[in-house]
């Protein structure tokens, strides 16, 4: 679900086409609710389960993924420091995923063309977190808990509860990337 | 001189805070081109950016969240006086047991694992130790804790001595600019130039323990991490890669001669949370 409050977005699951319609590059948003934590050896493993036939440890549909590995959590804490893992290496898990569903990816550096393109096909949203801000970001979620994948340690996969997690649109479902707009803008002539 | 005796249980002690320590305080010199990078920036998402890393540092000074959740790989460089004799547990174990403890008590991400089943070793070890002799008495160990997502944007090159400088900015600028966003910008490049293929790469992250700010104390290295600083700068990637006038934070060079076949260059790139501390036993 997504709408406007005081001129700020807010964004929150199940995301629908028409969400991910508004969500345009360069635009903050800030995310409440369930979201599911995921990087390289929880997307390797969730793959090899999808392609296996057997079913995603939670419902892909609609779903936003964080990719973050937080640092333990200490006593009394809701998580560790968790800002965003860099998304690349995500690159060649993400279409099928995307194609089964999954709605927001966040995280940080720039994606690959075919998952670019299976956002435009699938109507999906990139957006980045803030990297290397993971103790300011830690204050956004309220609770986490381990629900698959619990030998992965970091690597596992969590549920969060955010409230208001801040991220900016970097991929839009028109093509638009924010990174390139950025370059473009403040690139000097040397 | 007399042999001094050290009893490895100070190494590892030392190890040990400083691995909580350097994951929850940004050292002073980063966190001063940070407020300086300010006045540099121009773009709007780049201030902000650098506003919230601030504040992040500030969080992280209290104790509670690592800076970073990567809190990296313990990598240490030892200088070791030749009249100093280690007693006690051997030194890289007595290294490895700091940085069990650092991590584990410090509630630290255990980030290290197999190249290809990928299982973790749960403790962050190994460590990668680089030990030097030097005259004296005295130990010298540094801390470092190397993010994984600024490690793999770095590369080693051999060029050929025709490139000359001109060939060894392109490589670096280039580096600069490929990495874009994703080894959190705004980053510290450090270069080697010269020694050996291994021996450049050594170079570039050495140079990412000099303070950031303070030019080499060779003039001729000074002039080229400046004309590197302000060609990576006019790239336009800025913080996160959002589009701005801060890309680098500072640009770090260390040279030496090389064979008359080769110019070794290796650059290291260190995101913003650059975490290091040295003490001296």
């Amino acid at each position: 679900m997504l709408k406007q409050e005081d001129g700020k977005w807010l964004l929150s699951a199940p995301v629908a086409d028409e969400d991910v319609m508004q969500l345009k590059a360069g635009e903050r948003v800030f995310i409440s609710g369930k979201i599911y934590t995921g990087r390289d050896a929880a997307h390797k493993r969730l793959i090899e389960a999808l392609n296996r036939g057997e079913a995603s440890p939670f419902d892909l549909q609609g779903q936003i993924i964080y990719y973050v590995g937080p640092s333990p959590t200490k006593p009394g804490q809701a998580i560790g420091a968790c800002g965003p893992t860099t998304s690349y290496r995500m690159d060649a898990y993400a279409p099928l995923l995307i194609e089964k569903g999954l709605k927001v990816m966040i995280g940080k550096g720039m994606r690959a063309q075919t998952v670019k393109d299976a956002m435009t096909k699938h109507k999906a949203a990139y957006l980045a977190a803030t990297g290397g801000a993971g103790a300011l970001l830690a204050k956004a979620v309220k609770e986490a808990r381990v629900i698959a994948y619990d030998d992965l340690g970091p690597e596992a996969i969590r549920e969060l509860v955010v409230e208001n997690l801040p991220a900016i649109v970097i991929n839009d479902v028109f093509g638009a990337d924010l990174y390139e707009m950025g370059v473009k803008a403040y690139r000097l002539a040397v | 001189m007399a042999i001094r005796e050290i009893d490895t249980s100070l190494l590892r002690d030392a190890i040990a805070s400083m691995a909580v320590e350097i994951n929850h305080t940004l050292p002073a010199d980063v966190e001063r081109a940070l407020i300086d990078a300010k006045s540099r920036e121009v773009s709007p998402q780049g201030l902000q950016v650098l506003d919230e890393l601030i504040e992040n540092a500030g969080i992280a000074k209290e104790g509670v969240f690592p800076l970073c959740q990567d809190t990296g790989f313990a990598v240490v460089f030892l200088e070791v006086g030749q009249d100093v004799h280690f007693l006690g547990a051997n030194l890289k174990e007595a290294i490895e047991e700091g940085i069990r403890k650092g991590y584990k008590e410090g509630y630290l991400r255990k980030s290290i694992c197999h190249p290809f089943t990928r299982k973790n070793t749960s403790d962050n070890t190994p460590a990668v130790i680089h030990t030097e002799i030097v005259p004296g008495d005295r130990v010298k160990l540094t801390l470092v804790a190397k993010g994984g997502g600024s490690e793999n944007m770095s590369r080693v090159t051999m060029l050929a001595p025709s490139d000359g400088w001109e060939g060894v900015k392109r490589f670096v600028v280039k580096r600069a600019e490929e990495a874009g966003s994703n080894p959190c910008p705004p980053i510290i490049v450090g270069v080697g130039i010269g020694g050996t293929f291994e021996k450049a790469a050594l170079l570039a992250k050495k140079a990412l323990l000099r303070n950031v700010g303070e030019p080499s104390a060779d003039p001729e290295v000074a002039r080229m991490e400046q004309e590197l600083f302000e060609a990576i700068n006019a790239l336009g990637v800025g913080p996160q890669g959002l589009g701005g006038r801060v890309t680098a934070l500072g640009v770090l060079v260390e040279m030496m001669p090389c064979h008359i076949a080769s110019l070794p260059v290796a650059v290291n790139i260190q995101c913003h949370s650059a975490r290091h501390k040295s003490v001296v036993i």
